[in-house]
C-alpha cells in the first residue's frame, strides 16, 4: 500500500488458519523426550492424590537432556565487559569476583524465572497426561477412549441476562422491564399532572371555562402530556435474554472404598502399584458418577479409617488380620452409605499374607455381608509367589458373584487391567 | 473547542476493529511520510496468541519446518505468556517485500497502534535501507524460500522417516552459528530458481563429492608428491557449507537440508548484528510518530498514558546489581542513542561539538538516515555512543583476567574513561569476538578421511562445555573421525577433542 500511489492497506485475518500448528512441534517434543517425561509423570503420580488423576500436570525434566548445543566460549581468558548502573566504582578499583570462579565468557545467565536452570518445566494437558498414565497400564484402546471421554453436558435454563443474541430475547421480561421504566421515568410528571388537573377544575369554577388562567393551565397540561409521551416505549436497557447454562448430565452418587494392607511386608513399591490400581478405579467411576466419596481403610491386625495422606504414607509392623478391615467396611456402609442411595465400589490391595485362621472368616464376611451390597469388588494381590490362603478362600466366591467380584494377582503394572475387564465389558454392552 | 478536539480524535477505547486499524495506519503513514521514512509496502496480519507463540518459537517465522526444539521453545514461551511475564508487546515483523507485520488478536487498540508504528514503519524502513540487509537478504524471496524449505523437509520426513530427518536437523542446528559466511556475499534467493536448480544441484554436488573421494588411484598423477596437496586449499570458515559440499557419506537430500539450515541462518545473520540499531530505531519512531499524532490532537490523554507505560517498560534498563538485570537491553541502548543523535543535531552542547563536530547542529533527519544506512551495532556504537548516553547509563567497564585474583574497573563514565568504555562496548557487539573463531583446517583425503577443525585462540578464551556434544553432531555429518584443535597465539597447536565413534 504505497499510499503515495493511492493504494489501500491490506489486513489479513489469519486467526482461523492452521489452528493447531504448534501442536506438531509440541508433539515432537513430547515424543522425543518420552523417556524423561514418563519418568516425571511417574513421580507426579506417586505424589498425587487418588482424586487428582484427571487433570493436566506441570512436569519438570532435566534441562541438560534437552539442551541444543552450539560452539560457544566457556569460562576463562581475558574479557572486558561493560555494564550499566555504576553506583560505587572508580577507575582502577579492584573488586572481588562475584562467584569466586574464573571469569565468565558470556553474559550472566542467572535464572529470572524463580526456578533452577537445571529443570525445564512445562504443563501437560489432561489428555497428554492420561495418555502417559494409561500407557503404563497397557489398557486396550477402546477402554482408553471410554475413560478419556468427557461427559456430555445438558443445556438448562438459568434465569435472564442483559446481553445475548436476538433469538433469545425474552419478550415478557423485556416488556415488564419497559413498563417499569416508563412508570419510573414519568412518575414526576404524572404527579404534577394530577395537581394541574385539580388546579384546572378549581380555575374553571373560579374564573370560567375560557378564562386566561384555565387556558394557561391547559397549555401546561398539554406540555406535560407530551413529556410523558416522550418516554420511549421500549429501550435497549429493557431487553432481557433467556440464559442457558451447561451443566453435566445428572447422575447418581458413588462411594469407593480403598482397603489396603499396611503390614510390614507391604513395601513402597507394592503400595505404589496399589495406588495406581485405586486411581484407575477412581477414574473409571468419575466417568459414570458425578459425585464420588472416597473411604480409606488401612489395616494390619486392626483396621482404621484414615485420610488419604496417612493411607499411602504410614507403615506399620506386625501380623495381618484382613477380616478386621472387612468388618469396619461393613460397619461404615451400614452407618453412612445405605446401599439404595449409593453405588458402592470396593478395591482391596494386599500382599496376600493373612493369619491362617482368619481367611475363612473373611470369605464368610465378604460373601454374606459385603458382596450383596456392592456394585463391584476388586481384590488385587501384589506378590510374586504362589497365592496363599486368602486367595484360595476368596476364589470360592468367584462363581457365585460373577461380574461383581474380580480378583487378580499382580506382579507388575500391566496386570492391573484384567481386574477391570469385567467392569468395562458391562459398561460397553 | 472541545467539540472540534473530540472530532479530531482517532478511535479510542481498548477494543480494536479492522476499521480502527485502517484509520491508525493511515494517520501513522501520513506522519511517517512527513519524516520521509522510506519503507517497503506492508501488510498486516492478525493472528491469535497461540499462533504468535508458535511463530516466536520458530525463529519468528510464520512458515517454517517442524522440529522438536520449536516445541520446546513454544512450551517455554507459553509458560511465560500465561504467567503474564512478557511485559513486551508481542510483535513479529518479517523482512520481506511487502513487509509483513503480525498483530496479536489479544492486544488492545493502543498496543496495535504501537506495533504498527514500531514494526510497519520503524523496522520496515530499517530493513529496506540498512546496508547489511540490502546486501545480505532478499526481501522479496524469503517467504517463498521458507515455504520451499518446509515442503522439502516434510517430503523428506515422509520418504526417509522423521527420526532420520530430526537427527540431521539436530546436527545442522548445532552447527548453524558456524554456518554463515562472514564476508562473502551470498547469492540471491529465488523460489523458482531453487526448485529448478535443486535437482540439478543434487546431481552435480554428488558428482563432485564422488570425484573427491574416488578410491581408484589416478595413474597420471604419479609424479605429484601426495603429502603436499592440502584440502581444503584455504581454511573454510563456513563449516556447514564445507559439509554440504564435501561430506563423503551424505545423501543428496541430506545435503539439501544442510543447505536449507545454512541459508536460513545466513538470512538472519544481519539481524544478529544490528539488534541495538534496529530495535532502537523502531522504538525511536514509534515514540516520535505517536507523539506527533498526540501533538496534533489525534490521540487522547488516556491513550498516551497507556502508550507511555508500555514504552517505558520496553526501554527500561535495570542496573547491573538488579535482580532483573540480564545484560544491556538493546531496546534501551538503541533508543537512547538515536534520541541522543537527534539531540546532538538540534541542541548541541560544547561537549557535542568537541566529540561530534561532523554532526553537531546538522539536519537531524539526514544524519540519522546516514547512520541507519551505513552501520552495524559494532561500528554504530564506536561512531555514535556519546558521553551523555554513557553518563545516563552510568556505564563502567570491567577487566576480567582469570589469571588475576580480582576484577579491575578499567574505565567508568568520566572524561578519562569515555573512549575506553565506548571501545569496550563496541567490541562486545563484535560477533568475531563474541563467538569462537573456528575453521575447517584439513581433511586427510588420502588417508583416513579425518576432518580437522581448528579454533583460533583469542585472549585465552576457552571453548565451552557444550563442545563435545557439538563435535558428536559434526562427526555424524562427516561420518569419519573429526578433530578439534586449538591454535595458540605462540603458534603451538593442541588437540582439544577427537570424535571417532558414535558413542
Amino acid at each position: 500500500m504505497d499510499r503515495g500511489r493511492g493504494g489501500i492497506l491490506r489486513i489479513v485475518d489469519r486467526r482461523f488458519d492452521s489452528k493447531n500448528k504448534s501442536t506438531v512441534n509440541r508433539q515432537r517434543f513430547l515424543r522425543r523426550f518420552k523417556g524423561q517425561i514418563r519418568e516425571a509423570v511417574t513421580n507426579v503420580i506417586n505424589q498425587r492424590g487418588v482424586r487428582d488423576i484427571d487433570s493436566g500436570e506441570k512436569i519438570s525434566i532435566p534441562a541438560r537432556d534437552i539442551s541444543e548445543p552450539q560452539f560457544q566460549h566457556g569460562r576463562g581468558g581475558i574479557w572486558r565487559r561493560t555494564l550499566p548502573g555504576n553506583d560505587r566504582f572508580h577507575s582502577g578499583d579492584e573488586i572481588e569476583r562475584p562467584d569466586g570462579g574464573g571469569g565468565g565468557g558470556g553474559s550472566g545467565k542467572a535464572s529470572n524465572e524463580g526456578e533452577g536452570m537445571d529443570e525445564f518445566a512445562f504443563t501437560l494437558s489432561r489428555e497428554e497426561f492420561l495418555e502417559l498414565f494409561f500407557e503404563d497400564l497397557a489398557l486396550p484402546n477402546l477402554v482408553k477412549t471410554q475413560l478419556a471421554r468427557i461427559d456430555e453436558y445438558q443445556r438448562v435454563r438459568a434465569g435472564y441476562t442483559q446481553t445475548g443474541v436476538p433469538a433469545n430475547i425474552s419478550i415478557p421480561r423485556s416488556m415488564r422491564g419497559a413498563a417499569g421504566r416508563r412508570i419510573a421515568f414519568s412518575a414526576v410528571h404524572a404527579r404534577r399532572l394530577q395537581e394541574l388537573k385539580a388546579q384546572l377544575e378549581d380555575a374553571v369554577v373560579r374564573f370560567g371555562e375560557e378564562s386566561e388562567e384555565a387556558r394557561e393551565i391547559r397549555r401546561e397540561i398539554a406540555k406535560l402530556r407530551a413529556r410523558i409521551e416522550a418516554v420511549p416505549f421500549i429501550d435497549s436497557i429493557d431487553l432481557r435474554y433467556n440464559n442457558r447454562m451447561r451443566i453435566p448430565r445428572p447422575s447418581t452418587q458413588a462411594v469407593m472404598f480403598c482397603v489396603m494392607d499396611v503390614s510390614g511386608s507391604m513395601d513402597e513399591e507394592k503400595k505404589n502399584i496399589a495406588k495406581r490400581f485405586f486411581m484407575l478405579l477412581y477414574l473409571f467411576l468419575t466417568r459414570t458418577y458425578d459425585h464420588i466419596e472416597l473411604v480409606f481403610i488401612r489395616h494390619h491386625t486392626q483396621a482404621v479409617e484414615v485420610g488419604e495422606e496417612d493411607f499411602f504414607t504410614s507403615r506399620e509392623t506386625g501380623g495381618t488380620v484382613v477380616s478386621s478391615a472387612l468388618q469396619l467396611m461393613h460397619k461404615i456402609i451400614a452407618d453412612r452409605y445405605q446401599s439404595s442411595v449409593w453405588n458402592i465400589y470396593c478395591a482391596q490391595a494386599s500382599d496376600g499374607e493373612n493369619w491362617d485362621g482368619d481367611s475363612p472368616q473373611c470369605r464368610a464376611l465378604l460373601g454374606e455381608n459385603i458382596l450383596p451390597l456392592v456394585q463391584y469388588f476388586a481384590y488385587i494381590e501384589i506378590s510374586t509367589v504362589d497365592p496363599q490362603n486368602l486367595w484360595l478362600e476368596y476364589a470360592q466366591l468367584l462363581d457365585q458373584f460373577k461380574g461383581r467380584f474380580a480378583m487378580q494377582q499382580i506382579r507388575d503394572l500391566t496386570d492391573i487391567y484384567p481386574v477391570f475387564r469385567e467392569l468395562f465389558r458391562k459398561k460397553l454392552a | 473547542m472541545s467539540a472540534t478536539r473530540e472530532s479530531l480524535l482517532l478511535p479510542h477505547g481498548s477494543e480494536w476493529s479492522f476499521e480502527a486499524l485502517m484509520e491508525y495506519d493511515a494517520e501513522i503513514a501520513r506522519v511517517a511520510k512527513r519524516f520521509e521514512l522510506d519503507t517497503y509496502r506492508h501488510q498486516i496480519e492478525i493472528i491469535t496468541a497461540e499462533q504468535m507463540l508458535d511463530a516466536y518459537a520458530s525463529i519468528g517465522m510464520p512458515v517454517y519446518y517442524h522440529h522438536w526444539s520449536f516445541g520446546k521453545h513454544f512450551l517455554a514461551h507459553e509458560k511465560h505468556y500465561k504467567r503474564g511475564q512478557m511485559g513486551l508487546a508481542y510483535e513479529i515483523v518479517i523482512n520481506s517485500d511487502p513487509c509483513i507485520v503480525y498483530l496479536m488478536e489479544e492486544n488492545t487498540l493502543m498496543m496495535q497502534a504501537l506495533v504498527i508504528a514500531h514494526a510497519a514503519y520503524g523496522h520496515n524502513s530499517f530493513f529496506k535501507n540498512n546496508y547489511l540487509f540490502r546486501t545480505w537478504t532478499t526481501a522479496d524471496a524469503i517467504v517463498d524460500y521458507l515455504i520451499f524449505a518446509r515442503n522439502y523437509i516434510a517430503d523428506c520426513e515422509e520418504r526417509y522417516g522423521y527420526e532420520e530427518v530430526e537427527r540431521l536437523l539436530d546436527a545442522c542446528h548445532a552447527l548453524s552459528n558456524v554456518g554463515v559466511d562472514h564476508y562473502k556475499r551470498p547469492a540471491k534467493l529465488s523460489l523458482e530458481k531453487e526448485r529448478a536448480q535443486q535437482k540439478e544441484r543434487e546431481e552435480y554436488l554428488q558428482q563432485q563429492v564422488n570425484e573427491l573421494w574416488r578410491t581408484l588411484p589416478r595413474r597420471e598423477e604419479k609424479g605429484v608428491a601426495p603429502t603436499t596437496a592440502r584440502f581444503p586449499a584455504e581454511p573454510e570458515e563456513n563449516i556447514l557449507y564445507f559439509i554440504e559440499k564435501n561430506a563423503p557419506l551424505l545423501d543428496p537430500w541430506q545435503r539439501e537440508i544442510v543447505r536449507i539450515v545454512r541459508k536460513i541462518g545466513q538470512y538472519f545473520y544481519p539481524q544478529r548484528q544490528t539488534q541495538v540499531m534496529n530495535e532502537g530505531w523502531a522504538c525511536f519512531w514509534h515514540y516520535n510518530l505517536l507523539n506527533t499524532l498526540y501533538d496534533e490532537g489525534r490521540l487522547s490523554d488516556g491513550f498516551m498514558l497507556e502508550f507511555l507505560q508500555s514504552h517505558t517498560s520496553v526501554i527500561a534498563q535495570p542496573p547491573y546489581h538488579h535482580p532483573m538485570y540480564g545484560g544491556i537491553n538493546p531496546y534501551a541502548l538503541g533508543y537512547a542513542m538515536w534520541t541522543d543523535i537527534r539531540r546532538i543535531c538540534e541542541q548541541p552542547t560544547d561537549e557535542d561539538h568537541a566529540w561530534f563536530p561532523e554532526i553537531a547542529g546538522k539536519n537531524w533527519r539526514e544524519v540519522m538516515d546516514f547512520a541507519m544506512r551505513n552501520f552495524k551495532d559494532e561500528s554504530f556504537i564506536a561512531q555514535y555512543l556519546s558521553p551523555k548516553v554513557m553518563r545516563d547509563f552510568r556505564m563502567f567497564t570491567l577487566f576480567d583476567d582469570d589469571s588475576r585474583p580480582t576484577l579491575q574497573v578499567e574505565a567508568i563514565h568520566d572524561d578519562t574513561g569515555f573512549v575506553a568504555v565506548r571501545k569496550a562496548l563496541s567490541e562486545q557487539y563484535n560477533i568475531g569476538v563474541r563467538e569462537p573463531n573456528l575453521q575447517v583446517w584439513n581433511v586427510d583425503i588420502r588417508g583416513d578421511r579425518s576432518l580437522t577443525v581448528r579454533c583460533f585462540e583469542h585472549q585465552r578464551h576457552a571453548l565451552g562445555d557444550t563442545t563435545p556434544a557439538v563435535m558428536k553432531h559434526l562427526f555424524y555429518l562427516w561420518g569419519f573421525t573429526t578433530r578439534l584443535e586449538m591454535l595458540r597465539p605462540d603458534g603451538s597447536v593442541t588437540l582439544l577433542h577427537e570424535c571417532s565413534s558414535r558413542t
